[in-house]
């Protein structure tokens, strides 16, 4: 930074620290959500970078599906250590065994709607106000018209007809009891970015993001992992593959991809010359045409 | 993982900029054809993004794969074949990365065309080659110009359906060139293209070759867009206070304009207390420097309480600083009108105060510039208003600093954020004529103080007012006793100089023996001694200064032709008045002391 030439990663830099700041000065009862994957960790580390050499003056929160993979608890509870963050944890089982929400059924039982009511739940158990999270515009096309300071109704919906026109780098976070703000810093940033920052920072990251040997089966086009959550169908074998993770969701619905990328250098080559979007592996997106864009009404990120 | 046999231009460069522009443009235009074609030709899409969109194409009974599919997100978008909503897009290439503010063109979408235009560095208009300059490619134009966007390329699309006439080319360019000419439009370029054939998009095409300029994405490459950022006026809006011990209070925030360092000069509004930069910090680093769009903590070099929404300057460059201004406003609320008297929340930098419309001086038609009275505004509309706010804000006109000249209202029920406006001028009157030249105003204005003329400086008369924060005013004593007149003058002084103002006194026996040594005591002499009372009077109040001219003689007709009126307080001190709207006293029946408590308050009713 002692150079003041402003390429990319600076300007996107300088605005995410922006809107985190504006986040600890527009709320009374803020909280980061942290899921283990990329984006979140460049946000939480964004977050100390904006308060440094003050504590990022709010809690993470991680909405845990029991469909994680091993290693990313593992990350997650090191990495709160390391950014010295109060972490919250509130899991979907829970909700299910309390009643709130039923389990999927069928092949391919995700939780990805349950954990929209778990994630509700714990933003009323705790008054949150407002919920940071580490979704880019880039990712997906119902994305793409979400604002910073994305406005949920009382009952945590979003209605992609009554958001607020964001002007310059005025964020509106006034709001009325009940209702809340999603606020998402990295909306700018697209996959490519994300990984040449996380090089440039040196930032460390969860193993699944590396290639591995992993017992995988190959369902409808993607390549699963195969474990306690993802078991094999009639008629599926399993194969030995080495594969690494381009995003860390739950294990029931990412997708791997044959990959050698070892370091942090190959995997910026290989995502400069890759040919399909990160989302393209996430079979949650694939339900249907607008699947992300129902999701998002219903509360999802 | 699969991979296409083409490099993607996708590279690994570290020191790529960022350019934000913005399309506006409607269904017809082929709009979405042209950032689809960018996209495709610039091997932006991947691989599942094609494979989707041919599936959706071919479903919708579509021959070819429909490249403005790319762009329309929303499912009741798609629906209704149109887009309601700024979409982002990114994309990237060796040189840059680009983010697209893709908004519809439609008028009853100027709202969102506002809010794609806010932060554009460039905006690209869509002209059809076979329909020429519309109502809506004026209207595109207008909005860039309100937003001041720096850069606008003008592509002329469709350019396959005119057989790629050079004749018909010029003829739109010529035609738009006109226009905007009318316009704040500075850099205007212009650029003719088949978005769905591909011409001049991302490659050059074969069939234009009378045209030598690049094609639009390598223009969008090449285009300079550092000098357009004010590094100039040094303003950092304080966001929030960092302070983890005792030891340090940091100001973090994100430089607005401007260019900082290590030991400057610095004051804090609205409080104007001074300071010294003591260091900038940003993480672990300490620079020696920060410039526009960083976000750094300051620290200072001795306390002082500042909080959010406070503004760090340069001691010698001050924003204005002002709660009554004149803006143009895009309204975007769909349920209520914007109406004088109605309180609003204002948004301006990192401060939020009340608000309300004290009157719209017009209403401005985005197709025409037609300006018309109004009672009120509706969506979509723009007009120009007079506003005062609860408290002073911070600020620049718009377009020397969109940063500090750009704000929001906000409605007080509900909060919806219902308009974007940009702020022209302070409204005090006193600060609008230092607007203009200083040698126009006298020399046309007011054509008999010709004999005064201001060669422009580097301190402007706003300076003087923000920072001894009262206006000017001559305040001319006459009649009645030379003892009564110097007294009342004498008090008066010290009673203005005691509450903070910027007062001299000026009396016959000041320019007695000096400037009027050479003068006798006849008729041409007396006219000329007044002739140089007025001039020194005129000059010092251009300074900024409170006067107070007692040379209790008569007073000149010409006198209140030298003067704007709001900057003359004449006031006859022997009960009779000679000339209209003299404040009139009768020294003879009441204290003299009285009298100059009186005229303070009258004074004070003027300057502050």
């Amino acid at each position: 930074m002692s150079d003041t030439k402003r390429n990319t990663l600076d300007i996107l830099e300088a605005e995410a620290i922006y809107v985190i700041r504006e986040v600890a000065a527009q709320f009374e009862r803020p909280v980061m959500l942290f899921s283990g994957g990329k984006d979140s960790i460049v946000m939480s580390y964004l977050a100390v970078k904006a308060f440094y050499p003050g504590k990022i003056p709010f809690p993470m929160m991680h909405i845990d599906t029991g469909h994680n993979f091993a290693e990313t608890l593992t990350y997650r509870d090191a990495w709160m250590k390391q950014v010295d963050a109060r972490l919250i944890v509130r899991y979907v089982a829970e909700s299910i065994r309390q009643g709130r929400v039923a389990e999927e059924v069928g092949i391919n039982p995700s939780r990805n709607g349950a954990q929209t009511v778990t994630l509700l739940d714990a933003l009323t158990e705790f008054k949150f106000d407002c919920a940071l999270g580490g979704a880019r515009r880039d990712e997906e096309k119902a994305r793409a018209k979400e604002r910073f300071f994305s406005f949920r109704d009382r009952f945590g919906q979003w209605d992609p007809k009554n958001q607020r026109p964001e002007l310059w780098n005025l964020y509106n976070g006034l709001k009325r009891p009940g209702e809340h703000m999603r606020v998402f810093p990295i909306s700018n940033w697209t996959e490519l970015d994300v990984w040449q920052y996380i090089q440039r920072e040196q930032i460390a990251l969860p193993s699944l993001y590396f290639t591995h040997q992993r017992d995988i089966v190959r369902r409808d086009g993607s390549i699963l992992a195969l474990g306690e959550h993802n078991r094999l169908l009639a008629g599926e074998t399993a194969e030995r593959a080495q594969v690494r993770f381009r995003t860390i969701g739950d294990m029931t619905c990412t997708g791997a991809t044959e990959s050698r990328a070892e370091t942090l250098d190959d995997i910026v080559n290989e995502i400069a010359a890759t040919r399909v979007t990160e989302r393209g592996g996430r079979t949650d997106d694939r339900r249907s045409e607008a699947a992300m864009e129902d999701r998002k009404k219903r509360g999802y990120f | 993982m699969s991979t296409s046999e083409d490099v993607p231009m996708t590279t690994l460069v570290h020191e790529r900029d960022l350019l934000r522009f913005t399309t506006a443009g409607s269904v017809d235009d082929g709009k979405s054809t042209l950032i689809g074609r960018m996209l495709f030709d610039s091997k932006q899409i991947f691989q599942d993004q094609l494979e989707q969109l041919e599936m959706v194409s071919r479903l919708r009974g579509e021959e070819n794969v429909n490249l403005a599919l790319l762009t329309d997100g929303l499912r009741a978008e798609r629906e209704q074949g149109i887009t309601i909503d700024v979409a982002y897009r990114y994309f990237s290439t060796a040189k840059r990365k680009f983010i697209i503010a893709d908004t519809p063109g439609h008028e009853q979408y100027t709202r969102n065309m506002v809010t794609g235009a806010s932060l554009a560095d460039l905006a690209i208009i869509l002209i059809d080659a076979r329909h020429g300059v519309l109502t809506q490619s004026r209207r595109h134009g207008i909005i860039a110009s309100l937003l001041a966007i720096p850069h606008v390329v003008v592509c002329i699309n469709k350019m396959d359906l005119v057989d790629y006439s050079k004749a018909r080319f010029d003829e739109i360019a010529a035609t738009y060139r006109d226009f905007a000419k009318k316009l704040n439009i500075h850099d205007i370029t212009f650029i003719p293209v088949s978005a769905l054939l591909g011409d001049n998009v991302v490659n050059r095409s074969e069939k234009t070759s009378w045209y030598q300029g690049p094609p639009l994405l390598q223009f969008l490459e090449d285009v300079t867009i550092s000098a357009d950022r004010n590094l100039v006026d040094f303003r950092f809006p304080v966001q929030y206070v960092v302070r983890p011990h005792q030891d340090f209070r940091g100001f973090s925030g994100q430089v607005a304009s401007g260019t900082v360092r290590v030991g400057d000069e610095v004051i804090a509004l609205p409080g104007m207390q001074r300071s010294t930069i003591k260091s900038i910090t940003f993480y672990k680093d300490t620079l020696p420097q920060a410039e526009e769009g960083q976000s750094v903590i300051l620290s200072l070099d001795h306390e002082i309480d500042i909080s959010r929404g406070d503004m760090i300057v340069r001691r010698h460059n001050i924003p204005e600083v002002e709660n009554e201004f004149e803006a143009t406003i895009c309204w975007m609320d769909e349920r209520h009108e914007l109406l004088p008297s109605v309180k609003y929340i204002l948004r301006h930098t990192t401060q939020t105060t009340q608000a309300v419309v004290d009157e719209i001086v017009y209403r401005l038609d985005v197709n025409t510039l037609h300006r018309s009275p109004a009672e009120s505004l509706k969506l979509n509309e723009i007009g120009r208003l007079k506003i005062t706010a609860a408290r002073p804000i911070f600020f620049d006109p718009y377009d020397r600093n969109r940063a500090t000249g750009g704000f929001v209202l906000i409605d007080p029920n509900d909060y919806r954020t219902v308009g974007a406006g940009m702020i022209r001028h302070s409204s005090r009157s006193t600060i609008n004529e230092l607007k203009r030249d200083a040698r126009a105003q006298s020399l046309q204005a007011l054509p008999s103080a010709a004999d005064i003329q201001w060669t422009p400086g580097f301190v402007a008369l706003t300076d003087r007012v923000v920072r001894q924060r009262h206006q000017p005013l001559c305040v001319w004593l006459y009649g009645g006793e030379p003892v009564t007149c110097h007294a009342i003058a004498s008090i008066l002084e010290k009673q203005l100089f005691d509450s903070g103002v910027q007062v001299v006194r000026l009396t016959d026996e000041n320019t007695r023996s000096g400037l009027n040594a050479d003068l006798r005591d006849n008729v041409p002499d007396i006219q000329e001694a007044d002739r140089r009372h007025m001039h020194l009077a005129r000059l010092l109040t251009d300074l900024g200064h409170v006067v107070i001219c007692g040379f209790h003689g008569g007073v000149s007709a010409s006198l209140s032709q030298r003067f704007m009126p709001n900057r003359l307080l004449v006031v006859s001190l022997d009960g009779g008045a000679a000339i209209a709207g003299v404040v009139v006293m009768d020294t003879t029946a009441t204290d003299t002391a009285v009298c100059a408590s009186t005229l303070q308050k009258l004074v004070a009713d003027r300057i502050f």
